[in-house]
């Protein structure tokens, strides 16, 4: 069925991404050589996927409850903290790390209340740091995928069991269980593979022999110790372990934690009593838990905007246009892949996933090891992070696009070809004004995603070729903490104004 | 001008369907038959949706079976989705006249819509037209369109009896001098609409008969199928 411009540029589209993926990771393999893994390797692929897991398990069991008490509560606010559900995925994570700073900290609001309590108080560095801000950032996350499967549940079928005489622990055991064992599973899995390629929260909040993920080893292993044959030995490492957690991911349906709705006329029971103070006790603690840090950062920010150092506002430049290169790139791309395979061209879909198979360091090391003979890093560290950036936020972009791309082929399709629509006049009149809506959003999200991200640039930018978020880390680094507090706002600020543009966008569209 | 159907064999999975026949300009035919027989599929073949395992499809001589949906002779109405929902009811019409909406003549495009009854109709969206008058206005673009073949896939199912009484007699109209080919589930239709039907069942669609003559003396699945 597809043919002719459509049929080119996805093909043309999956072989570049199918070049920038392979590619580096072909330069990596040949780099490393027969280069084995040393004790201090290992160690960093058995932290990396004991965080991974430890995240994974957490933020599922908090979602949980979260997620029951959300869907079978009604109150006041409830739409907006549904909401707020997607906040952490568009905070960058620098950001949140230093949120949580504020809170878990050493002189945190939290230890303070521990020492005032005269009670031992916790550190925020080492695993537990790691697998708390990785609950924090994905928690939000599992809870809208879970709580989806809660909406999802048919009316009818609650009727049925209530008419029978179900009480809640039967509901729970006949309707419930079996929708979370469908659900959770999905759920943990992509959590832990966001978790499996962390790098900000871990270079903050890890590091030192005993808390060192792959990720981190990779970018120690160029920048300190300039070993690119180690780099390589162990970016090879975290392509096999992103590997096999795809292989997995691939044997589950992920659910899609981005369309959670609101309110469909749902019929859970709603039981009082201690179950009631629970619900209450579970979207109370969560919003604390989730807004705490966020507020924190604001009002420190604040009093920082005044007096920012200079080297911030170059850095928000590049930083923006980093966003405003790279998302239009990875949803254009995405739009391409999900058309094409929409109109029936096969093995689009795995190729589209294949930037999961690694992470950002990965593709940066192998691209550094490609550019490093010819030129200095340093010189191409923004076009670098752009490419890398709009690759890795290709699938995200993809999925957004394709159950919409397949809708409007089944609904259209026909029509189209009937009517000899095809090519630019097809782009204009038919699949813009059709896909305003997801377009927008997916463009608002990998913008938000692309200015906060703090990933390959650490591992190429000298001074001057900071982001904003590598400005913030340099700047928690000499602990000058309001100023990171302030850029940190003003990076929030970037973010969120970047998503809501480009979803507006999305939306203005007069769809019927 | 004649339409030949020569050998044609449509596979899918475990469905097949053969047809071998002709039929000829100005011709209005009924497809009748069971549900599931492959009425839809007979025309989708012909539109140029679902590929041919074998034969050929001529058109005055020259085979069309290679080419694209758009550029056959044929214009198609389907049961539903007729029209793009984010475009006005006139850019509709005027994808009929130019697919890229740059070279449409507007008066043309008014003008037909006068003739199915929508004058003023041109800036409205189709949700907010009736059923009825979506119908309209995508006859209106066959039309503009002005192929000598029509296809219709069931388009008025939805509509109750009176208005699709009224529909078939402005396609008759519409099509006027066309090659006309109208999926069918309802007898009535059959009789009212087309001088000859295309029986198809148990894969195979037969050469087209009279409809009376059709009806008169069913043969067995077309039987079964009335009840």
């Amino acid at each position: 069925m597809a043919r002719g411009a459509g049929a080119l540029i996805a093909r043309t589209t999956a072989l570049a991404l199918a070049a920038l993926t392979l590619g580096p990771v072909a330069a990596v393999l040949w780099r490393a050589g027969g280069g084995m893994p040393g004790a201090a390797d290992l160690a960093a692929l058995r932290f990396t996927v004991l965080q991974a897991v430890l995240s994974a398990l957490a933020s599922v069991i908090c979602a949980i409850p979260l997620a029951r008490a959300l869907a079978r509560r009604r109150f006041p606010g409830r739409a907006l903290a549904i909401s707020a559900l997607g906040a952490p995925f568009l905070l960058p994570v620098i950001v949140a790390v230093l949120g949580l700073l504020a809170i878990f900290g050493r002189s945190g609001i939290f230890n303070t209340a521990l020492r005032d309590l005269g009670l031992p108080q916790i550190s925020i560095f080492g695993l537990g740091g790691v697998v708390l801000a990785h609950v924090f950032l994905n928690m939000p996350l599992a809870t809208r995928m879970i709580l989806q499967g809660w909406q999802a549940i048919p009316a009818e079928r609650i009727r049925l069991a209530e008419s029978l005489g179900f009480g809640p622990a039967h509901i729970l055991r006949h309707i419930e269980l079996p929708m979370l064992r469908d659900v959770v599973p999905g759920a943990a899995l992509a959590v832990f593979a966001i978790c499996l390629t962390s790098f900000a929260v871990v270079l903050v909040l890890g590091g030192g022999p005993a808390a060192t993920t792959v990720e981190l080893a990779i970018y120690q292993a160029v920048r300190f110790e300039f070993d690119l044959a180690r780099a390589a030995t162990l970016a090879l490492m975290q392509v096999a372990a992103c590997g096999v957690a795809l292989a997995l991911a691939a044997a589950f349906t992920l659910p899609s934690g981005f369309g959670a709705g609101l309110d469909r006329g749902q019929v859970l029971p709603r039981p009082g009593g201690w179950c009631r103070l629970a619900d209450a006790a579970a979207i109370t603690l969560a919003a604390l838990f989730i807004g705490g840090p966020i507020l924190s950062v604001v009002l420190r920010g604040l009093p920082g905007l005044a007096d920012l150092p200079g080297a911030v506002w170059p850095a928000l430049g590049n930083s923006l246009l980093v966003a405003v290169l790279a998302a239009p790139m990875a949803v254009g791309g995405a739009l391409a892949l999900a058309m094409g395979r929409a109109q029936g061209l096969r093995g689009l879909e795995p190729l589209a996933m294949l930037p999961m198979a690694g992470s950002a360091l990965v593709l940066g090391t192998g691209l550094f090891l490609l550019v490093f003979p010819f030129v200095s890093p340093a010189a191409v560290a923004l076009p670098v992070t752009v490419i890398v950036t709009a690759v890795m936020a290709l699938p995200f972009a993809y999925r957004i696009l394709v159950p919409e791309a397949l809708r409007l082929v089944q609904d259209h399709g026909r029509l189209a070809a009937a009517l000899d629509l095809r090519g630019f006049a097809a782009l204009r009149l038919l699949i813009l004004p059709r896909l305003r809506r997801p377009l927008g959003f997916a463009l608002g999200l990998t913008a938000a995603l692309a200015v906060g991200d703090l990933g390959v640039v650490a591992l190429f930018a000298a001074e001057n070729g900071a982001t904003l978020p590598l400005v913030i880390q340099r700047l928690m680094g000499a602990y000058r903490m309001d100023a990171a507090a302030g850029a940190a706002l003003l990076l929030v600020g970037a973010a969120f104004a970047l998503f809501w543009i480009c979803d507006q966008w999305g939306r203005g569209g007069t769809d019927t | 001008m004649e339409l030949i159907l020569e050998g044609l064999q449509i596979r899918q999975d475990d469905f097949q369907l053969t047809a071998d026949w002709h039929a000829q300009s100005g011709e209005r035919i009924a497809v009748i038959g069971p549900s599931g027989a492959g009425k839809s599929t007979l025309l989708n073949a012909l539109a140029g949706f679902v590929p041919l395992a074998a034969g050929a499809i001529l058109w005055n001589g020259a085979r069309i079976d290679g080419l694209p949906p758009g550029q056959r002779p044929l214009s198609v109405l389907f049961q539903d989705q007729n029209l793009f929902p984010h475009l006005t009811v006139a850019q509709n019409l005027g994808l009929g006249l130019d697919p890229g909406l740059r070279r449409v003549d507007w008066r043309a495009v008014d003008a037909a819509l006068e003739q199915v009854g929508l004058s003023g109709y041109g800036p409205r969206k189709p949700a907010a037209l009736s059923g009825g008058e979506q119908g309209r206005a995508a006859l209106a673009r066959v039309l503009l369109r002005a192929r000598p073949i029509l296809l219709l896939d069931e388009p008025f199912a939805a509509l109750g009896p009176a208005l699709k009484s009224d529909m078939l007699d402005l396609v008759a109209e519409v099509a006027a001098g066309a090659l006309v080919l109208m999926v069918t589930h309802d007898p009535q239709d059959a009789r009212r609409f087309a001088g000859r039907c295309v029986l198809v069942a148990e894969g195979r669609a037969a050469p087209p008969v009279e409809t009376a003559a059709l009806f008169a003396n069913p043969p067995a699945p077309l039987a079964a199928y009335l009840g």
